[in-house]
């Protein structure tokens, strides 16, 4: 069966849910060979096993994280070369697609960014215009090289017992021009990941300062879901900017968004149009975001939230 | 110090938005205008040119009505323009895109490439990556802070597990994101003076490139259906009288979220 390379998404090899269902995806074309890179396999080798990787190519040499993208387009784009794979899937995070973006000219592959589903013909789908419109493509030139967005399937297991193969990556001078000279990782919420978790409690403006974001994270925290935030509620410094939803923050696709004192612009629309179920609550029934809410109540949230909480709390008894 | 600003001319958001029959995106029956995340990129660009000395060339490739960008980015404060345009043009994938402006970039000889982070309408904030790779330029994308000094930049960026500060030496690509700066509005002065800049036309043949390397036809990859969503439908809106918590409570029940 044919090879299909996935490039493991992964924080000290703890594997997201992404990747499982990057393998999960990668199962319906051919068999995944999981590409992993950094420190950590140990922590990863289990969860990959699990959810069907036939293969695993493991690089990991400490000055690899010294710099961004292009030891991975390096290793890629030898391993495409050598294995001759029928696609590759990276995430579609903003720093994987610039992987896929470099290996895509690299090799003279086509590419596809932010798919919502990938066929056994390696036919994709993805969103345009802010979620108004469903667009099928297809690679028709090199290898195809398929970034996919989380949640785009639901990650099934299917246990397998991969041949792991260690490889080095060979950095030339060009892949060591921009060197990452300090990173600070991020806090820790403790929370699930915002582009993967299955529910997602947002606030806005509407939240009305930081102390006001306290009832969002109860909300988030009674439901099991990530919190987000409007880009006015970021710009303001209300909440980081990691956690905003929209253009220029994270897209989710969570089962349930909640939208909390936040009118519905386009540009925050882009970023979560494609929910499952979503909730508004607004005090300005004219706000655009009850016309795409499925449930939605014309309301303080500084009542409602609280009230909410409290209601779901007691109903878990 | 001389900066070349990428920028696109792109459908604006706040209308409707849809294909052509050729599954292109619709450039005719919309109102186009200056990509917003390129705003950011212009606006860094002159706040170099403001602190040090500098000229900024904004470069764009597409159809007839993408001056309309290039006049917007000169009325903010650019020096000169120039736009790539030609019939063989039409439905340019990524790839290509960045063929033409890697060109471009090469004939103009800046020290430094600054992108907005993605365009409003594809979104895909693949461009810039593919011009460093096709220049062999060193990357320094999503730049949330920028600095140019001597010749190296430096940025911050707020990527995806960490903060990273990341540094390259000049000539370089730097993409910017929407927290870098505060665009400004173009003056009064700069509209005036924006009159008198030149947009320069180049054609395909002057950047060496064959139409058969660019457009539809060559693209490596094929749009093979657009369906419209059906929009969503509105659901139940409830006005809050101290009920609102309990029947959300009720609707999430029944969904089965609690
Ligand atoms: C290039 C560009 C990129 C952008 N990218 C993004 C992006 O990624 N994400 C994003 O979100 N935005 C983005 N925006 C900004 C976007 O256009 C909106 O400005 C922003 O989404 C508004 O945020 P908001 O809904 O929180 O604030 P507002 O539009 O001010 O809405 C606040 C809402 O809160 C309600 N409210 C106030 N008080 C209460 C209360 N006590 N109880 C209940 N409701 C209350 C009000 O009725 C109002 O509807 C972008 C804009 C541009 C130009």
């Amino acid at each position: 069966m044919a090879e299909i390379l996935v490039l493991v998404d992964h924080l000290d090899g703890a594997v997201r849910k992404f990747t499982t269902e990057m393998l999960t995806l990668a199962r319906r074309a051919g068999e995944p060979s999981a590409v992993f890179v950094g420190s950590g396999y140990d922590a990863a080798a289990e969860t990959l096993a699990q959810f069907g990787a036939a293969k695993v190519y493991v690089a990991d040499a400490p000055d690899l994280s010294e710099y961004l993208v292009t030891p991975k387009v390096e290793l890629l784009a030898s391993l495409i070369a050598r294995t001759q794979p029928a696609a590759v899937l990276v995430p579609s995070t903003l720093e994987a697609k610039e992987i896929a973006a470099r290996l895509a000219i690299r090799t003279g592959s086509g590419l596809i960014t932010d798919a919502i589903d990938v066929s056994a013909e390696l036919g994709t789908q993805q969103s345009a215009f802010a979620g108004s419109y469903v667009v099928d493509a297809k690679v028709t030139t090199g290898t195809p090289i398929i970034a996919v967005k989380a949640n785009a399937v639901t990650p099934e297991t299917a246990p397998s017992t991969p041949a792991v193969e260690a490889v080095a990556v060979d950095l030339p001078d060009s892949a060591k021009q921009a060197r990452v000279v300090s990173r600070s990782p991020r806090k820790q919420t403790g929370r699930p990941d915002l582009s993967e978790a299955s529910v997602v409690v947002s606030g806005g403006r509407g939240v009305g300062g930081p102390e006001g974001f306290r009832v969002v994270e109860e909300l988030a925290d009674a439901l099991g879901g990530a919190v987000g935030a409007s880009r006015a509620a970021v710009d303001s410094g209300w909440y980081p900017h990691a956690s905003q939803v929209g253009q220029t923050g994270k897209t989710v696709s969570p089962q349930l968004y909640v939208a909390a004192g936040i009118s519905g612009a386009i540009q925050h629309r882009a970023g979560m149009q494609t929910s499952k179920t979503i909730i508004a609550i607004n005090k300005d029934g004219e706000a655009p975001i009850f016309e795409m809410a499925d449930f939605g109540v014309v309301g303080d949230l500084h009542q409602v939230l609280p009230a909410l909480v409290a209601e779901i709390n007691r109903r878990k008894g | 110090m001389k900066i070349a600003v990428c920028v696109k001319y792109v459908p604006d958001a706040a209308a409707d938005r849809s294909f052509s029959a050729d599954h292109t995106t619709d450039r005719v029956g919309s109102i186009g205008i200056l990509s917003e995340l390129d705003e950011y990129a212009v606006e860094e660009a002159l706040k170099i040119r403001e602190a040090g000395d500098a000229e900024v060339i904004v470069l764009t490739m597409g159809p007839d009505g993408a001056e309309t960008a290039l006049k917007k980015a000169l009325q903010m404060g650019a020096d000169r323009a120039v736009h790539v345009s030609d019939p063989g043009l039409h439905g340019a994938d990524a790839p290509a895109t960045s063929l033409v402006l890697a060109n471009a970039i090469s004939r103009l000889e800046v020290d430094l490439v600054l992108c907005g982070m993605a365009s409003t309408d594809a979104i895909m904030g693949v461009v810039p990556a593919m011009i460093a790779e096709r220049l062999g330029l060193p990357q320094v994308t999503l730049a949330a802070e920028l600095t140019v000094d001597g010749g190296a930049v430096r940025i911050r960026r707020d990527g995806e597990d960490a903060v990273e500060e990341i540094e390259a030496s000049l000539p370089a690509v730097v993409s910017v994101t929407d927290q870098i700066n505060e665009p400004r509005y173009p003056s009064f002065k700069g509209i005036m003076a924006a009159k008198k800049k030149t947009v320069e036309t180049w054609s395909l043949s002057d950047l060496d490139v064959v139409p058969d390397q660019v457009g539809l036809g060559a693209a490596w990859s094929a749009v093979t259906e657009v369906t419209r969503r059906p929009p969503r439908s509105k659901g139940t809106v409830v006005t809050d009288d101290g009920t609102g918590a309990a029947q959300l409570a009720d609707f999430l029940a029944a969904n089965r979220f609690v």
